[in-house]
């Protein structure tokens, strides 16, 4: 019997942990001199009060939807997938690649080709540390954070040489016109009102759906699915049943990779147009935080990003428009990841007892 | 019998483990000088009640006596101060130590370790005149057998000025030879004015050594009797609460054609460790080969190469057919493909998913099959469900709820998802490893009618188990592993317990 109601382990612990997070963070903007209320009220304005907001929010969750399902079916078959920051960087020259050497006729045919760049990019670069784990035992967690770094390499290497557009910086050339992605700007446009204006958010949004969605029906009504969670949740018992350890963790990292490669479609190919040196931005690392979050759920992932990608925008109206200093607003942020995902058990066992209490109190 | 105070007294002792109320209201007088037994299933409290008494749980209510004193034990400490040793079920030895190290640990005189060592070797060879405790003070612990072991722990009890013992499941890895060993022990510690309180699920070592018993059931105390004025079909009803058939009724088998032979199998595990070495046997259809022996003498190791989930070499044919024991296809799902059943020795760690539903572990290594499946890619969890609640009703699974956790369900249901799942296949061979290991008595029953129902529709069976009882009611010829070899095959109705455990510790005169 399981000790609380469904509802309260979804819904209910990461709400409180929120609630302790931003208690934490409206003391330390109290202790700067700064009124928190004020500085929340910036925050959701920001993020939320305008359509250019909601892009921009919108925009920063599509990025850890993407990095977010990474981290999570990677744990489902119990792999803790730390590269989900160099898997995307490797994505982002996938994208690259596609959209500079192939003569694109309409960005619709632009977006499939720098998706399946991006994903097999990405999935090349998780394959590595895979098939070390699967045939070497070399721990994954080691391994994909050192290819975080081999991949920081690679991308330099090729910025600053063959890649890289004439001038001083080291990124690659404009990507052609046919390539861009429509934004959000271009979607909603209805003639008088243009919604979104000037917002980064592109079509790449509901590819992030859709993978949502596809990962869902993955893990929970699929034959591959069924393998990975039984393999996650027992090896012994999966080699029992016949499932090979080499298979499903080789399948199961190549799939992190893809999603975490495909981050780059949003970023690379939507937003930058062209790809720029440290273009993930930490993305792949809020990936786990969102998974922590999202328990490992497509559609707790969906959420957490959303959160994460409130977090984002109203961290950097702050940084604008307030004298907090740039820095709090990375502690903020760190307060969230950390009540939310690192101390879930600080705000489970009180609960859980709590209920238990309940429970015994009515019977 | 009112002048001398109880040894141990327990009054109303309750304790609760979230919703679930694992001691309810126990009271227990323990004569000194005496054997006490406690039986009961597994998860009827009897592990909680002497983990309160040993300090390790505190009571939610009650009360102690030892020798007629109210005492708290609030720690191990204190159980050991008031003179009270366990030796538990799992032993809690230092592998690379020596028997005297281990003896001595945590009861070091002084910071220096010689004169503590001296003393402890004096005493040592005192306490093995005394109680036939013989143990070898320098041997290494990793390198004596199980039997040793648990006289190392009766000892660090005996050591520490105990008077009270109690054991936890003593036999449950030993042979018949050392078990009756450890009953002359106890029989010596009680003449010497010890206490015993053991603990166990075999009804036929509390009516051979016991002087009281204690019946436990759904963490209630349901009776004490004087052992020689019950009887085991009688303690069975007080366990289980209804009648209970203790011998497996079988008609005379109807052997067939061969479905499985093994020729010269020889497995090496990955340590390096020869653990079959060599053997060579068959089994026929509707018959059911027993193989005894002590647990680690290479019958978990057969089973996996069978199963398909450990490399081998030799042959073993099934059907006419020889199995891939390296390569490709000796994996669980070709196994399956050939018409191999397989219910685990470990329900837990490989039977089943203990986070999943009972309806995904319905599906467990089967889930590639064409009844499960919606399409190519979808696999079909309404027909999977439905299968699910068949099963459940046929093989009486309570609570017969498919959406249910696997660990949720007791031991004994656990069991039979497990074997539903696996006998339902209609397989040719039916591999099963400690069918009853932790499965309650009622269920018990059912399950050896199973597995004698499956024989008599002309499949093949090879049961592994380590109860001797078990092999002998089940089987229709026993072979007896010891060391990775067969030491010999008897037929159940010209053998006794003695012979198969004297082939279990390796005596034999013959060869396989």
């Amino acid at each position: 019997m399981d000790v609380m109601p469904k509802w309260a382990d979804v819904i209910l612990i990461p709400l409180i942990s929120i609630l302790l997070a931003a208690i934490l963070s409206a003391l330390v903007i109290l202790a700067i001199g700064e009124s928190p209320w004020a500085a929340l009220k910036l925050m959701v304005d920001g993020a939320l009060g305008s359509t250019y907001g909601w892009g921009y929010t919108l925009y920063y969750a599509t990025n850890f939807i993407f990095t977010g399902l990474a981290v999570s079916i990677a744990f489902h078959a119990r792999l803790f997938n730390i590269g989900g920051e160099g898997q995307a960087l490797i994505g982002g020259l996938g994208v690259a690649i596609i959209c500079l050497f192939i003569p694109w006729p309409h960005w619709s045919l632009a977006l499939l080709g720098a998706a399946i760049g991006a994903a097999v990019f990405g999935a090349a670069w998780a394959a590595i540390p895979a098939f070390l784990q699967a045939k070497r035992g070399s721990h994954i967690v080691i391994t994909t954070i050192m290819f975080n770094f081999i991949a920081a390499a690679v991308l330099n290497y090729f910025l600053i040489g063959a890649l890289k557009a004439p001038g001083m910086e080291p990124a690659t050339p404009k990507f052609p016109e046919a390539t861009h992605l429509p934004s959000f700007q271009d979607m909603f446009n209805f003639g008088e009102t243009t919604f979104f204006r000037g917002a980064p958010a592109n079509v790449t949004f509901f590819v992030a759906l859709a993978a949502c969605v596809a990962l869902w029906a993955l893990i929970w009504k699929t034959r591959l699915g069924y393998e990975i969670r039984s393999f996650g949740h027992s090896e012994s018992a999966a080699k029992y049943a016949g499932i090979s350890p080499t298979k499903i963790i080789m399948v199961t990292m190549l799939i992190s990779g893809a999603l975490a490669g495909m981050m780059a479609i949003n970023n690379v190919q939507g937003e930058a147009e062209r790809l720029v040196l440290n273009a993930v931005e930490g993305a792949g690392f809020i990936g786990i935080a969102v998974a922590l979050m999202g328990r490992s759920h497509p559609f707790g992932v969906l959420l957490a990003a959303l959160l994460f990608g409130f977090l984002y925008q109203g961290g950097a109206e702050l940084a604008l428009w307030t004298s907090i200093p740039r820095e709090l607003i990375i502690v903020i942020q760190a307060l969230v990841i950390l009540f939310t995902g690192a101390l879930d058990n600080m705000v489970r066992m009180p609960l859980e007892r709590l209920f238990l209490a309940m429970r015994r109190a009515k019977t | 019998m009112n002048d001398i105070a109880p040894a141990i007294e327990l009054k109303g002792i309750s304790k609760a483990f979230g919703p679930v109320q694992a001691n309810k209201d126990i009271s227990i007088r323990v004569m000194p000088g005496t054997i006490h037994g406690i039986i009961g299933e597994n998860g009827a409290g009897k592990s909680t009640l002497m983990s309160i008494l040993y300090g390790f749980y505190k009571a939610d209510a009650g009360e102690i006596y030892i020798s007629g004193r109210k005492t708290a034990i609030p720690d191990s400490q204190a159980a050991i101060a008031a003179g009270i040793g366990m030796v538990f079920q799992h032993f809690k030895l230092v592998e690379n130590f020596t028997v005297l190290e281990n003896v001595v640990l945590g009861a070091e005189d002084s910071a220096l370790l010689r004169p503590s060592l001296a003393r402890a070797r004096r005493e040592l060879k005192s306490l093995a005149e005394e109680y036939e405790l013989n143990v070898d003070p320098d041997a290494l612990i990793e390198e004596v057998g199980v039997g040793m072991q648990q006289r190392v722990e009766i000892l660090k009890a005996l050591y520490r000025k105990a008077d009270i013992l109690i054991l936890d499941e003593p036999t449950g890895v030993l042979t018949p030879a050392e078990a009756d060993h450890l009953f002359r022990i106890l029989e010596n510690l009680k003449r010497e004015g010890k206490t015993i309180i053991l603990i166990t699920h075999k009804l036929r070592e509390i009516m051979e050594i016991t002087d009281t018993v204690s019946v436990m059931r759904r963490g209630e105390m349901t009776a004490t009797v004087k052992t020689s004025e019950t009887s085991p079909p009688a303690l069975a009803e007080l366990m289980v609460g209804r009648k209970v058939l203790l011998q497996v009724d079988k008609a005379p088998a109807t052997i067939g054609r061969e479905i499985l032979e093994v020729k010269n199998l020889n497995v090496t595990d990955d340590k390096g460790v020869h653990r079959v070495k060599g053997i060579s046997f068959d089994v026929h259809a509707g018959e059911i080969l027993g193989i005894a022996g002590v647990a680690g003498n290479g019958q978990s190791e057969l089973l996996e190469v069978l199963g398909g989930y450990e490399k081998a070499t030799g042959t073993i044919i099934v059907n006419g057919e020889e199995l891939d024991l390296t390569g490709a296809k000796s994996d669980g799902q070709s196994r399956r493909a050939r018409g191999i059943s397989h219910v685990p020795e470990d329900r837990q760690r490989e039977g089943l998913i203990m986070d999943f539903h009972a309806w995904e572990n319905t599906a467990f290594g089967y889930h590639h099959d064409a009844e499960y499946q919606r399409s190519r890619l979808f696999m079909d969890n309404a027909a999977i469900r439905k299968d699910t609640e068949e099963k459940m009703a046929r093989f009486d699974v309570r609570p017969p709820d498919p959406s249910l956790a696997a660990k949720s369900f007791s031991g004994g249901n656990q069991q039979k998802i497990v074997l539903a799942r696996e006998i339902e296949q209609n397989p040719d061979l039916l591999l099963i490893g400690q069918p009853t290991r932790g499965v309650d008595i009622g269920a018990i029953e059912f399950i050896h009618q199973q597995i004698v129902a499956l024989r008599d529709q002309g499949k093949a069976i090879l049961l592994v188990s380590v109860e001797l009882e078990e092999i002998l009611s089940l089987s229709d010829r026993i072979a007896v592993m010891f060391d990775g070899k067969i030491m010999g095959e008897r037929m159940p109705q010209n053998t006794d317990e003695k012979e198969l455990g004297l082939l279990m510790a390796g005596m034999n005169g013959e060869t396989a």
